[in-house]
């Protein structure tokens, strides 16, 4: 299926609400931090077409080469369920699957994925028919507030996959015989924080999925 | 960020090239290090060369019983890697011991070669820094100085080398190979490929503008007990206080440091002493030390001692 880039969204939502005050702030603000001395910024420079295959759909777009992965699929493919929260690689919200191996969609430009295959939480599950890891952090409760969840459950899916091919981590004791443990767990998901601490839940979630449990 | 123009190279050598014909271009592989450096505006570049559909993803043997590793394998992929898990097992190891996974899947060989410092003072554009603004001052003298580097430094410079994987590879005494934009190749052995400051702190390493990195390789193995001990602030995702690389046994003894210096520190005569005061006392020859980093001469000799106690359990 090919679609056009523009999700369909009618009537008045909260996100839109908020996105239309944000933007007030920002003109407003505008005129405070204008500076004759600065510069006026280079114009947008010319767009770049790139195809991505998002959850099973190939979209064909059109973007500044500046846009991230994870702009694209939030402002232009309307996919909020991937998170924006450091936007520089620190907090791991914003990981989504490329090519079946978990990044961090902040830190990549989106016109660098052409033809990828980029998995997001909606692709992973949605209500009524869930992903395992999302079945298992539901039932151990592996969240609080949630904004980390999509990209801890992410996250989680790929990184047993990492687990069961091999690869070691900084508390591997033989590289060549890996043995899962919380231990290796708690290290492999560093790169996605959870401000409500919800770690021992997240991990017990993991462990479950890991020993085939949660249908 | 800086509005920029973008191309996707089709060869090594068309990439570096695109790289020479534009005096502000950069190339972009995994590009964790610099989309970060992008979006803070330290790096503004106005064109990037995408290099990561270039066939260089291979680790494969060398004639002469080494390795090469390609310059876009991914930090997952070298770490994972049978013979490097195997052979070069210090280097898995360094690699395992920095960033995040998501990190690591995306950054590649020689894009941790060129990873740039994480100064403070070098991220913050409202502060005078030589590095990124050459003549402008260092802020890091006397200013937070806490993590920073206390040899190969200047007073242009306090700057430390991030990577855990570059002191592996100057342990192992590895090769940088590139391709110039008139075809013509060269092996830079990592010993010379990154600087002390002196005063150009700006500029980082050997490469010339559009020298384009395809591969790093290693001699053949050492044998050996192989060790990574990093000492952090936190357990797990936050670069190296002090790091201790070393190899021992087998008739091999060598050491290469992280967290301290300039670039990935190692003094080849200091290998032939013996015990953890005497090697820690060589390699820390010339230290400079702020106030607030003077505490990392006993933490290195402390790590140095507690690495060689592991490889010798």
């Amino acid at each position: 299926m090919d679609q056009d880039s523009n999700p369909k969204r009618t009537g008045v939502t909260r996100r839109g609400l908020l996105a239309g005050s944000a933007a007030t702030v920002a003109l407003a603000n505008a005129h405070a931090l204008a500076d004759p001395a600065t510069p006026s910024p280079a114009p947008a420079p010319a767009t770049v077409p790139v195809s991505l295959n998002v959850n099973g759909t190939k979209h064909s777009l059109k973007l500044d080469p500046r846009v991230t992965l994870l702009d694209a699929l939030r402002e232009r493919l309307g996919l909020t369920g991937t998170k924006k929260g450091c936007d520089h690689g620190q907090c791991g919200a914003c990981t989504v699957h490329v090519n079946g191996t978990r990044i961090n969609s902040c830190l990549s430009l989106a016109v660098m994925h052409e033809g990828d295959e980029i998995t997001t939480i909606e692709g992973l599950g949605l209500p009524g028919n869930l992903h395992p890891m999302q079945a298992a952090f539901v039932k151990h409760d592996g969240f609080q507030c949630g904004y980390c969840t999509p990209g801890q459950i992410c996250s989680s899916v790929a990184m047993l996959k990492e687990f069961d091919q091999g690869v070691p981590s900084n508390v591997t004791e033989d590289l060549e015989n890996i043995v899962f443990s919380d231990e290796e767990v708690r290290e492999r998901m560093s790169g996605n924080i959870c401000r409500c601490a919800a770690y021992p839940n997240i991990v017990a979630a993991i462990r479950e999925v890991h020993g085939g449990g949660v249908a | 960020m800086r509005a920029f123009t973008y191309e996707r190279a089709d060869s090594p050598q068309a990439a570096a090239q695109a790289v020479a014909s534009h005096p502000e271009a950069k190339f972009i592989a995994g590009g964790t290090n610099l989309l970060d450096l992008m979006k803070l505006e330290v790096e503004r570049p106005a064109h990037l060369v995408d290099v990561t559909r270039l066939d260089l993803k291979k680790v494969e043997r060398t004639g002469d019983g080494g390795l090469r590793i390609g310059a876009l394998v991914t930090n997952t992929a070298m770490a994972s890697h049978p013979i490097v898990k195997r052979h070069y097992a210090v280097l898995s190891r360094a690699v395992m011991a920095g960033a995040s996974g998501q990190l690591r899947n995306k950054a590649t060989t020689g894009g941790n070669l060129l990873q740039r410092s994480r100064c403070p003072y070098f991220y913050d554009t409202s502060k005078p820094c030589n590095k990124r603004k050459p003549g402008t001052g260092c802020s890091a003298i006397g200013g937070f100085s806490r993590n920073l580097a206390i040899l190969g430094i200047s007073d242009a410079c306090i700057a430390q080398h991030p990577s855990d994987m570059a002191v592996a590879m100057r342990l192992l005494d590895a090769k940088v190979e590139t391709i110039m934009p008139d075809g013509g190749t060269r092996a830079i052995p990592i010993a010379d490929f990154h600087r002390e400051w002196g005063n150009t702190p700006n500029v980082e390493n050997a490469l010339r503008h559009g020298e384009f990195i395809t591969a790093v390789t290693l001699p053949k193995p050492l044998g050996g007990t192989h060790v990574y001990r990093k000492v952090r602030d936190r357990a797990s995702y936050a670069f190296a206080t002090v790091s201790v690389a070393a190899v021992i046994g087998d008739g091999v003894q060598r050491f290469a440091f992280g967290g301290i210096a300039s670039k990935p520190w190692r003094v080849e005569a200091a290998e032939k002493l013996s015990g953890a005061d005497a090697i820690a006392k060589a390699v820390l020859a010339g230290a400079r030390p702020t106030a607030q980093n003077r505490f990392k001469i006993p933490l290195t000799r402390r790590t140095l001692a507690a690495t060689i106690e592991q490889a010798q359990a």
